[in-house]
Parts: structure tokens; C-alpha cells; sequence
């Protein structure tokens, strides 16, 4: 069973039959090693179905987003193609069927996520326009050979998929037949005559006798642009046989397909551009669906959540990637707290806390959050979280049924702030949400400095603004159930009334407000004088107006909401069950650094060996440190070239040191054999790591490839 | 003294750079306030803000302002994370600028590691704080001192550390019997000087030294480069061109030969190496250890469809044995040893074909092939197939093509694959398509372990290759030819060697080989000769070339001092028999 040879690099290992048959249940690994089960399986089978859940919940998402996308793009495939059906004789129609329809479409640079946008798409076509959608991609197709090849055997296999019964002898044939642009219109023509011939008895939805081919190109950046200036042309020649329509796909602009194809070209073309929304606007739906709701009763803390969302912004803009930090998220919370079994929808964790172990109560009461609810409570009754379990249990009960209130109130109250600091100027609380949500999660917000910069501007709000923000308030108060929040709905109706007899009364008052004070005629002296009296009189009377008074009322109530509603999570006792907060390990294991790991590594090895004899102060080794470390130090001494015999020497005096041997006995040379030895294994190593790599321009020395160092 | 400045040094280095500010404010919690406190002042002061919309909000948000926010977060994270190899030490100094290196500089160092003493040492027996005092104060020298006996006994050798010594103390000397260097210093001067300096400081340092029980990286060059990089800071971008344009680089001559140690085969290698015990194992075991808890939940995270890649210093080929041998025993496992020279994604997929899947018969391409498994897997989603790589950044791997197929495969829900990574840019390999595909989950296991395995098939540069020939191979070769084909092998051979000196040595064009070989009366024809010089070339015994004007030439592949060990020992042969 050895796993090396110098004959051969891969290795299969199959297990004899019989053993093979019992495979382990995926639950058996959500053990941690020591034994105790602590409702493993029951985790699992949480995590399991609020996975599946979420992911169904995010594609039903992206869909919707999608979807307008997709009845423009199929709305322009209709209209395109009714050209061709018509086939009329109009000097314009003959015109227009030289052109190819192209569609092209925008997706932003979130390459990762347009698999699943693409393959909805054909989806879509498939049921409203034709059975004939062929998707390339640029590495199927680096020339026309390869580019043909590959959209015949795609479209028969359309043309199967509707006839199964023919399959074999189509593709027998196909596979020997040449490939061109003829032999596709030809094949065009026998498939469009048969099903003409089946529709009356089929009576197909597809309206049209002569269904058009979509080809779609996935990434059209990478394709060589002799082949599709190629195709193109060819295939506009045979245009009037084989109705084709393009569907490009650009993740970068536009102009990219002026650069790609020449005027000659892509004046063979009628293209049409079509933007799909933004990457952003997408992580903000799903946010709002999946966080931002007592729908999934998991929710991550602020550091996670700064971390999911950071990779997102600054790395790749790829909804996928956000799901899967997510989905990581969730597995690290089920797997790593024994509590997140009661991390489900409330009735089912009010069932299960009966059924809670004795060792889960006592995890209950180690739960910081636990403890610090324990020791507010009046001394018997201490006593009885502390020794009854099942008083525990029925505290348990109530607090997570109080934590599930607190979710309901604290996204109507953070969804109606937003409200009002989303359209400040300078948004002071950030555009987003997800931005507001943040600041919530880590601290009071009321105490921050742009909280209060955020109320000052809210204070300035005109008339009509305010009114339209509450009307989004109260309707989104109105949308949910929760009757807690009927008092609170009740006021900002109040507030609306209010400002709607404001409006009527206004116009009294600036009457009265703008009769102008009549000014006797006087010098220089007496106007300045009077108009300084004027002025000072009014600033300190300054009668607020009845406006003014009202707004201070709607903000001082937003504040009086925001805190008490919108405490931070960790004041919640039992927090820890639904919040994931380990976002170390996330970033650890979703943005990884492998190239400081290494650097760490060979500088300073006490970070990971931990043995006090390697500890030093900064940029500093003992010699006594791995000889990789020692090779690596002595070679970041080194500019672009290292002499091999000063660096083995080099090496040696360091190692001979750390020996401490005396050097005198008879057994040097073999020492100093190995010592070369060890030279040459760190040597290589260093090779393989890729830090030097072997050079001809000097005999025996090696080239660096590293710049920087110490 | 010392050891401000190389403070300082270090601090400036480190300023300007672009990349480096990043990983700077990652450590640097001062730099993350400040600028929050920035955005905190948003209101107070209108003017800021306005500056700043001009690149924060045109942009349609207020994530650039947030920036700070982002690293600062990750900075945190950094320190919470035990395991994470991101240290605050390590970070800032990955990307930064070079200066320029002086020959001397590895020598000196070296000499500064050796005087190093050891916490361990016998003197902390001792409790008396005088006498070690006084010891250690002249440690600094008797250390050196203590090399040299040692070095005069081996005379054979070039004497490693006194030469070193030798060097640090007269940098200039070019009148020692192997001119060193062979470009001038035209700092030498400076370092003399500064040599002088440093040896007056030496007590002062070495107690220093003793009193922190580690040593310090000397100081390249002291006070007059800190003073010209203060003149002109900005210019280290034009000392990164500086140190890259020019052709020249400031090496000494020596060469392996010099030191008259036979290179070593791989077998001699690992003999030696054999004898040696490595060091903390202790805490290597403790490491491991750390790492195989992680076992089972590798197992569980990769059938929920992640993948697993592993980085970190060390061998992780043990690592990932003991994984296969405790946790997949009872399924269907590929190993692939990446660092395999032979390796390619063809014979990957041909094992998991043949052997895993049991299909007779060829495919037309490599993507053929990846269709048909993928087709087969996704058709039984019984079947289940884990996939070890051991270096899937290896040479033959890491090629975009590669990539994309062993990315295809793995993105399959039922194969699942756990590889390990080593080289310092190997995430550069994978594009966000590949990723995507992979859909890793990093770990970090550093494990120090020697990279035994994959080094040895490398053709590393101090142990004799295996891709040309070693002596032991061109005598058994030779040994099989007739005589007249050794004579004209013999006869080729010293004409490359007369020429050994010629750098630019084209080979001996085919038409002088002939009338060479037949005034020896080696060959009679024309045909004769070609046919011998197949029969050498399918043995890579020499090597043709076209030369400018049209002209065959011959080489042998093999360096001129393997050459010469094989003429003498033929000769002997030759006269013993």
C-alpha cells in the first residue's frame, strides 16, 4: 500500500467489495472525536434542513432578480425572430435578415455567478421560445473546427432530448459527417420538416414552424476573436436557412465587442444590450431575506457578517461565494456549539428543550450571556436555575421565546431607522442596510458620534420628506403581524394626521408670520442699530413653529424606539444559541494567507513550535531554529544571485555553533558530510517553496526570487 | 546601538510601500482608528467630508471609507485566531523593498548566528553571576576563536569560518590567493570603516547580545546608509531598478568544485540525513496532533461539497497519509503524488478510468475523457471517489489546463478532493472561475516536517541529476559499446574538453568529427559514423546542434569535470587491464 515509486504518480486504493457496502452516515463525522453525542445527529439534521432551506430560498431569489432580466432578453428574442417567420418581401425585412440578432448581455464581473444565470436562461428559452439553446464556452472552442463540433453535437442533443427514439442512429451519423455551416442548415431543414409533419398531432405549444437557434456564449471576453469574427460572418451567409440569435455574455462593458470584431464584422450584427442588476443590489436582497428575518432563526454577528460582506466587496463581487461563507458559517455553529440544537423555528426549540440532557443544561448554564441573566435574578430563584432542571427548562422556554420577540422588533425598528437615515445627505449611518445592521450588532448605536450627527440632520428634515419616510414606516409597521407594535403604529398615524393639519394651518401662519414690521425712516446709525435689536430678539424668542415642534416629536420618538428596540444581541441572554460569532475561523478558512503563513513560518518558528529556546525579538533566530529557517535568514541576505559555497558555509558556521560540538574529534568530517547534507535539503526545500530557483548565469550559484525580506 | 538602527532601518523600509501599507494597517491598530475617527467627524467638519466625497461617495457608496473598517477587522481576527500564521511579525514585512545586498552581508550574519549562545548552554549550570559575566563578555571572540583549531585540521577544506572571518575583517582584500569578488565594492571603503567601528563595539554588543540571549541581525551598513536613505527616501523605488537593471551582481567566485566535496546522490543524501535527530520533536508531535483532530471534520466538511486545501511550511504528505490510512480505508481513493515528475492530468485520469471506474478503451481527448467521468458520476451518484493530491501546485499541475480539469472534477458533489499546496504563489494559480470550481476550504498545517519525498525526485542543484548523466551511468554505457565506438567516443570527448575554457564552445561540427575519426582509422565512412552517433544519441550520450550556418555540432551533455573523472578512470582501466 505504498503511495510511492518512482514508476508512477497515482495510486488507487479500492477497499474489497463487502467492505465497501457500509458506508458511514455523513452524521457519524459531525462527532467531534471525544465521544459525547450531545444531540450530534439531531444538529445535523438541523443544519441540514436549514441549509437546504436557505439555498432554496436564495435561488428563488436570484431568480426573481433575474427575472426581468429575462422577459426583456426573451420579449427581444420574439420580436427578432417574427422577422424571419413573417419572411415578407419588405425592402427593411431583407435588410434585417442579414443581420444576426445579438443580445447582449451585461453581468458584471461576478464571473462565478453566472452559471447559474445562464443556466435559468436556457431553462427559460427552452420552455417559451425554442428546444435549440446551444451554451459555449471559450475553452471548448479554440478554433472553428472545435467551435462547430461542438454546436452540432449540442443541438442534436436538443433535437433528442425532444425525439428519443432516434438517438442512436442521429448520433452515429452526426459523428462521422463533416462539420460546416451547410451540413447545419441541411440538418436544420430535415428537423424543422419533421416536426412540421408531427405538429398538428402534437399540438405543440411552440408556436412557431421554424423555431430559432439561440446560441449562447458564455464568456465572450475569452474567445478568440478570429473564430468569432468567423462564424459570424459565415453564419450570417446562411442566415436566411438557419435563423440563429446570439446571446452574449460580457462580464466587463460593452465597448468589449467593438475591440473583439472588427466594423465588418459587427455591423453583421443587431445587437441589443441588456443589463442585469448589479452584484450589489443582489447581496442586498439576500441579506434581506435570508438575515434580516425571523424566517431562519440563525443569525451571525457583526464580525462575521463584516467579513462575508468584505470578501464580497473587495475580493469578488460573487453571490455564490457570500452563500458558501454563509453555508460555512452555519455548519461552524451547528458543529461547534452543542446549544445550536434549540437554533431552529420556536415551537420545534420549545419542544426540544424538553428533551434537553443533563449535560445540555449544564452547558445552558455556562453560557456567559446565561450567567449574567442568572445573577440578576432574586436569590431563590438563583438557586433554582442553578439546581432545577426542569425550572431551568422552563426559563429556557421563555427567554428564547423573548429573544424571538426581540428579533421581531429589533428588524421592524432597524428597517424603519433605515428609513430615515437612508436619504440624509452623506449618510452618516451608511446606504445600506446591511451597513446599519453592522453598527447595530457591535455596539449601542445611540452612542456612536454619527447616531447623533444622523438625529441632527433628521431634525432638518423637510416637511414632504419626513412625511414620505413615515408613510414607509407605518406601511411596514402595517405589513407585520405582530400586534406589539400597535401603539407604535398608532403614533406615527398620529404623526401623519398631525403633519396633514400642519399643511392647512401653515398657510395661516405665514400670513401672520410675514407681515412685515413697518421701519420708521431713520439714518445709518438707527437701521443698523434697530436691525441688530431685530435680530437679537429673534433668536432668543425664537418661537419654534408648530412644524418645528412636531419633527422634534418624531425624532425624540425614532430615538425612544431605536433604544429600546435595537439593543445589541449580546445583551440577550442565550444569544449564543442562534448567533454565530466565530469569524476567525471563517476568514480563516475562506481567505486564507498562505504566503504570511510561510513567512511566519521560517521567521519565526516559536510561533508555532512553541518552545522557549526559539524565542526572540523581532526579525531575529537563534540558531538553533529549523535549518530551512537558518537558510531562509542567511538567504534573505543575498540580493539576486547566491553563491552556493558562501551560503553552505554560511550554513555551517550557524549550525556548528548551535552544535556546540568541539570540532576537534575525529568524527568532523562526517559531521561536516552532514551538515552539507542538511545544507542541501534546506536548499531544496527552499527550491520547492519557490524561493530560489537554480541559474546558469554563474556557475553554482542560485537565482532569488523573492524580492523584499528583511 | 545597533539595534535602534536597524530598527529605524526597518521602519522606513517599510514605509512606502503600497502593498505594504495595507498589511501595516493590518497590524498597526493605530493607523485603523485614526481614520475611523475620520469618518466619526463625518459631520463636525464639512470641509473633510467634502474632500472626501469626492472618491467616497461619487462612487455611488461609502464602502472606500470603510476601508479601514475591513482591514482593521481582519487585523483583529488575525489576533484572535491562535492557529492563523499571521503573525504581527510576519506581516509587514513579506512585500517589502530590498536594499541592496553586499556580498559580505550573509558572511557576517552567519558569524553573528554562530556567536549566538545558546539558552541552554553550560554556563547557566553555573550560578555564579561573575564568572558568567566574564565569560560571556568575551564570548563574542572565543566563540570564533574556538572554530579555528577545528579548522586547522581539516586542511583540505577551504576552512568555512575563517575565511568568513578573514573576510569580515579586511573586506578588501584582494591580494587573498582566490580573488572573491569579482566586481568591486565601491562601498568598501564605508564598510571598512565601518568594520572598525563595529569592532570596537563588539563587547558592547555581544553583552547585549547575551543579555536578550538572542542575537541581532547586524546592521548591513551602519549609519551612512541610514543618513542617504533619509536624503532621499522616495528614491527606493528607483533602488528596486537599481538592484534589478544592473547586469552585474556582486557575488564571490567561488565554486563547488573548490571545496572538493563530491556532490551527493540521492541515496547518500538520505543516509547522512538518516543520522540526524531532528530537533523539537516535542513540539512537531504536539503540532501534529493539533492537525489530525481535524480529521473528522475534513471528512464532514468535504461531503457537504467543499474541498479541502492545505498550506503551511513542512511536509504535509504524512499529514494526509495518516489521514487516508485512518479515516478512507473503506473507500474508493486516489492517491496522486503532484511532485512526480511523470505526473500529468491524463494519467490521473486514465487511473480513476481504468482502475476506479473499470473502463476498457481509449478516449480521443483529454476532454473526452473528463466528459465520460463526469457523465458516469453524475449518472450513479452511488459511486464515490476521494482524490489526495499531494502538490497540486506541483510543475506538471499547475497549468491553467490542468487546473481547469482536476477543478471540473472536483466541483463533482461525489468526488471529493483534499490536496496540499507548498509554493510561496501558488494561490495564483486559480482564477475566480477556478475557485469557484474548487470550492476550497483552506487549512493551515504547518508541520516542519522535511520534504523528503517531494524533493527527491527534483533535480536539485547540489545533488548530482538524474536528467544528465552521472559518471557511474556513462562508464556503464560505455562499457557495452565496441572499442572502435568508444575511441570515437573518447576522441569526442577530449576535443570538448580541450575546449573547456571556451564559453561559447559550439560543439564539434560533424564534418571535423569525421576526418578526425578516420585518421584514428575509427570509421571508414560517412554512414559508419552516423550510425554510431544514433546508437549515442538514444543513450543521450551527446547532443546535436544546428549551428548558425547550417552545421551539425556535437556536445556531450555532461560538465567537464564528470568528463575528466572519466577519462582517468578509463585510462586506468585501461592500463590495469
Amino acid at each position: 500500500m505504498a503511495t510511492s515509486a518512482v514508476s508512477k504518480g497515482c495510486f488507487v486504493f479500492k477497499p474489497k467489495l463487502k467492505k465497501r457496502k457500509i458506508s458511514v452516515p455523513i452524521e457519524e463525522y459531525f462527532n467531534k472525536e471525544k465521544n459525547e453525542s450531545e444531540d450530534s445527529k439531531l444538529r445535523f439534521e438541523t443544519y441540514h434542513l436549514t441549509w437546504k432551506q436557505m439555498k432554496s430560498e436564495t435561488e428563488q431569489l436570484q431568480e426573481e432578480l433575474n427575472k426581468n432580466l429575462f422577459n426583456n432578453l426573451i420579449e427581444f428574442l420574439q420580436k427578432s425572430h417574427s422577422g424571419f417567420q413573417r419572411n415578407s418581401k419588405d425592402w427593411a425585412c431583407q435588410i434585417k435578415l442579414k443581420e444576426i440578432p445579438t443580445a447582449a448581455l451585461v453581468l458584471g464581473v461576478n464571473v462565478t455567478d453566472h452559471d447559474l444565470i445562464f443556466r435559468r436562461l436556457t431553462e427559460a428559452l427552452q420552455n417559451t421560445i425554442t428546444p435549440y439553446v446551444i451554451s459555449l464556452q471559450a475553452k471548448d472552442c479554440p478554433d472553428m473546427k472545435h467551435f462547430l463540433q461542438k454546436l452540432i453535437s449540442q443541438l442534436i442533443d436538443c433535437s433528442v432530448d425532444t425525439k428519443p427514439k432516434e438517438k442512436e442512429d442521429v448520433q452515429v451519423t452526426q459523428k462521422k459527417t463533416h462539420c460546416s455551416m451547410d451540413s447545419l442548415s441541411s440538418w436544420y431543414m430535415t428537423v424543422t420538416q419533421k416536426t412540421d409533419q408531427k405538429m398538428p398531432s402534437k399540438t405543440r405549444t411552440s408556436q412557431w414552424q421554424s423555431p430559432p437557434v439561440v446560441l449562447i456564449l458564455k464568456d465572450m471576453e475569452s474567445f478568440t476573436t478570429k473564430v468569432l469574427q468567423d462564424f459570424i460572418t459565415i453564419a450570417s451567409q446562411h442566415l436566411h436557412e438557419f435563423p440563429l440569435i446570439l446571446v452574449f455574455g460580457i462580464a466587463t462593458s460593452p465597448i468589449i465587442i467593438h475591440r473583439l470584431l472588427p466594423h465588418a464584422v459587427s455591423s453583421l450584427l443587431c445587437i441589443e444590450l441588456f443589463q442585469s442588476l448589479s452584484c450589489k443590489e443582489h447581496l442586498t436582497t439576500v441579506l434581506d431575506k435570508l438575515l434580516l428575518t425571523t424566517q431562519f432563526p440563525f443569525k451571525i454577528s457583526e464580525k462575521v457578517l463584516q467579513v462575508l460582506t468584505n470578501i464580497f466587496l473587495y475580493h469578488d463581487f460573487s453571490i455564490q461565494n457570500f452563500v458558501k461563507g454563509l453555508q460555512l458559517s452555519l455548519l461552524e455553529h451547528f458543529y461547534s456549539q452543542p446549544l445550536s440544537v434549540l437554533c431552529c423555528s420556536l415551537p420545534e426549540a420549545k419542544r426540544r428543550i424538553n428533551l434537553l440532557s443533563v449535560n445540555q443544561c449544564e452547558n445552558i448554564r455556562r453560557l456567559p450571556s446565561f450567567r449574567r441573566y442568572v445573577e440578576k435574578q432574586a436569590s431563590e430563584k438563583q438557586v433554582a436555575l442553578l439546581t432545577n432542571d426542569r425550572f431551568l427548562k422552563e426559563e429556557t422556554q421563555s427567554l428564547l421565546e423573548d429573544l424571538h420577540v426581540y428579533h421581531v422588533n429589533y428588524f421592524l425598528v432597524l428597517r424603519c431607522l433605515h428609513n430615515f437615515t437612508s436619504s440624509l445627505p452623506r449618510y452618516p449611518l451608511g446606504r445600506q442596510i446591511r451597513e446599519l445592521y453592522c453598527t447595530c450588532l457591535e455596539k449601542n448605536i445611540w452612542d456612536s458620534e454619527e447616531y447623533a450627527s444622523a438625529l441632527q440632520l433628521l431634525r432638518m428634515l423637510a416637511k414632504d420628506e419626513l412625511m414620505s419616510i413615515l408613510q414607509k414606516c407605518f406601511q411596514a409597521f402595517d405589513s407585520s403581524s405582530e400586534n406589539q407594535f400597535g401603539s407604535t403604529r398608532k403614533r406615527i398615524e398620529e404623526f401623519l394626521a398631525q403633519f396633514q393639519s400642519l399643511g392647512d394651518a401653515k398657510e395661516e401662519e405665514d400670513a401672520s408670520g410675514s407681515q412685515p414690521k413697518e421701519l420708521p425712516k431713520t439714518d445709518l446709525y438707527h437701521l443698523q442699530k434697530s436691525l441688530l435689536e431685530m435680530k437679537e430678539s429673534r433668536r432668543s424668542s425664537k418661537k419654534q413653529t408648530k412644524f418645528e415642534v412636531l419633527r422634534e416629536k418624531v425624532v425624540n420618538f425614532i430615538d425612544s424606539l431605536v433604544r429600546e428596540y435595537l439593543l445589541p444581541p449580546e445583551t440577550q441572554p442565550l444569544h449564543e444559541v442562534v448567533y454565530f460569532s466565530a469569524a476567525h475561523t471563517l476568514r480563516e478558512h475562506l481567505n486564507a494567507a498562505p504566503r504570511i503563513a510561510l513567512h511566519t513560518a521560517l521567521n519565526n518558528p516559536y510561533y508555532y513550535l512553541k518552545n522557549e529556546a526559539l524565542n526572540s525579538e523581532e526579525g531575529c533566530i537563534p540558531n538553533i531554529a529549523p535549518d530551512i529557517c537558518i537558510a531562509y535568514k542567511l538567504h534573505l541576505e543575498c540580493s539576486r544571485l547566491i553563491n552556493l559555497v558562501d551560503w553552505s558555509e554560511a550554513f555551517a558556521t550557524v549550525v556548528t555553533a548551535a552544535e556546540n560540538m568541539d570540532a576537534n574529534s575525529a568524527a568532523s568530517e562526517e559531521l561536516n558530510e552532514i551538515i552539507h547534507a542538511r545544507f542541501i535539503r534546506a536548499v531544496s526545500e527552499l527550491e520547492l517553496l519557490g524561493f530560489i530557483k537554480p541559474t546558469k548565469r554563474k556557475t553554482d550559484h542560485v537565482a532569488r526570487l523573492t524580492w523584499g525580506g528583511c | 546601538m545597533s539595534k535602534l538602527e536597524l530598527k529605524e532601518d526597518k521602519m522606513l523600509e517599510v514605509q512606502f510601500v503600497g502593498d505594504d501599507d495595507v498589511l501595516n494597517h493590518i497590524l498597526d491598530r493605530e493607523g485603523g482608528t485614526k481614520l475611523k475617527k475620520e469618518r466619526a467627524q463625518l459631520l463636525v467638519n464639512p470641509q473633510k467630508i467634502i474632500k472626501k466625497q469626492e472618491y467616497g461617495v461619487e462612487e455611488g457608496d461609502q464602502e472606500v471609507l470603510k476601508d479601514q473598517n475591513y482591514v482593521k477587522v481582519l487585523g483583529q481576527n488575525v489576533q484572535e485566531s491562535l492557529k492563523n500564521g499571521t503573525a504581527t511579525d510576519g506581516g509587514n514585512k513579506v512585500y517589502s523593498f530590498q536594499n541592496r545586498k553586499y556580498p559580505e552581508k550573509m558572511a557576517k550574519l552567519a558569524s553573528e548566528l554562530a556567536k549566538t549562545p545558546r539558552k541552554n548552554v553550560s554556563f547557566s549550570l553555573k550560578n555564579d553571576p561573575e564568572i558568567k559575566s566574564i565569560s560571556q563578555s568575551s564570548k563574542g571572540h572565543s566563540a570564533s576563536d574556538k572554530v579555528q583549531p577545528k579548522n586547522n585540521k581539516n586542511e583540505l577544506q577551504s576552512t568555512p569560518p575563517r575565511s568568513l572571518r578573514k573576510r569580515l575583517i579586511v573586506p578588501s582584500s584582494h591580494s587573498d590567493s582566490e580573488s572573491e569578488y569579482s566586481a568591486s565594492n565601491s562601498e568598501e571603503d564605508e564598510e571598512v570603516a565601518q568594520e572598525s567601528e563595529k569592532d570596537t563595539n563588539a563587547s558592547v554588543l555581544s553583552q547585549k547580545t547575551q543579555a536578550a540571549s538572542r542575537i541581532l541581525v547586524p546592521t548591513c551598513r551602519g549609519t551612512p546608509s541610514k543618513r542617504m536613505r533619509r536624503e532621499d527616501s522616495s528614491n527606493l523605488v528607483e533602488e528596486y531598478f537599481e538592484a534589478h537593471s544592473s547586469s552585474q551582481v556582486l557575488t564571490s567566485d567561488r565554486t563547488l568544485e573548490k571545496l572538493k566535496r563530491a556532490a551527493l546522490d540521492q541515496q547518500t543524501l538520505r543516509n547522512l540525513l538518516s543520522k540526524v535527530s531532528p530537533s523539537f520533536s516535542a513540539e512537531l508531535t504536539r503540532l501534529n496532533e493539533q492537525h489530525e483532530k481535524l480529521f473528522h471534520k475534513w471528512m464532514l466538511q468535504l461531503h457537504l461539497g467543499f474541498n479541502i486545501v492545505l498550506y503551511g511550511l513542512g511536509s504535509k504528505r504524512d499529514l494526509l497519509e495518516r489521514f487516508r490510512t485512518t479515516m478512507l480505508q473503506d473507500s474508493v481513493h486516489v492517491v496522486i503524488n503532484g511532485f512526480f515528475p511523470g505526473i500529468s492530468v491524463k494519467s490521473i485520469l486514465n487511473s480513476i478510468t481504468e482502475e476506479v471506474l473499470d473502463h476498457v478503451g481509449t478516449f480521443r481527448s483529454v476532454l473526452d475523457q473528463l466528459d465520460w467521468i463526469i457523465n458516469r458520476f453524475k449518472e450513479d451518484s452511488s459511486l464515490e471517489l476521494f482524490l489526495l493530491i499531494h502538490n497540486l501546485d506541483s510543475q506538471m499541475l499547475r497549468g491553467d489546463k490542468s487546473q481547469q480539469i482536476i477543478g471540473q472534477l472536483s466541483s463533482l458533489p461525489n468526488i471529493y478532493l483534499i490536496a496540499s499546496i507548498d509554493h510561496l504563489n501558488a494561490p495564483l494559480m486559480w482564477d475566480h472561475a477556478k475557485q469557484s470550481l474548487y470550492n476550497w476550504l483552506w487549512y493551515e498545517t504547518t508541520t516542519y516536517s522535511p520534504y523528503t519525498e517531494e524533493t527527491s525526485y527534483e533535480n536539485s542543484l547540489l545533488i548530482t541529476q538524474s536528467g544528465s548523466l552521472p559518471l557511474s551511468a556513462l562508464t556503464h554505457v560505455l562499457r557495452s559499446l565496441t572499442p572502435n565506438a568508444r575511441g570515437i567516443f573518447k576522441l569526442l570527448m577530449k576535443h570538448q574538453l580541450e575546449n573547456q575554457e571556451d564559453p561559447s564552445y559550439p560543439g564539434l561540427s560533424f564534418q571535423d568529427f569525421y576526418q578526425q575519426c578516420r585518421e584514428a582509422f575509427l570509421v571508414n565512412s560517412d554512414l559508419t559514423l552516423r550510425a554510431q552517433l544514433t546508437e549515442f544519441r538514444d543513450h543521450r550520450l551527446i547532443r546535436t546542434k544546428k549551428g548558425p550556418d547550417g552545421v551539425e555540432h556535437l556536445l556531450i551533455p555532461v560538465d567537464s569535470q564528470t568528463l575528466t573523472n572519466f577519462l582517468e578512470e578509463e585510462e586506468e582501466a585501461t592500463v590495469t587491464a
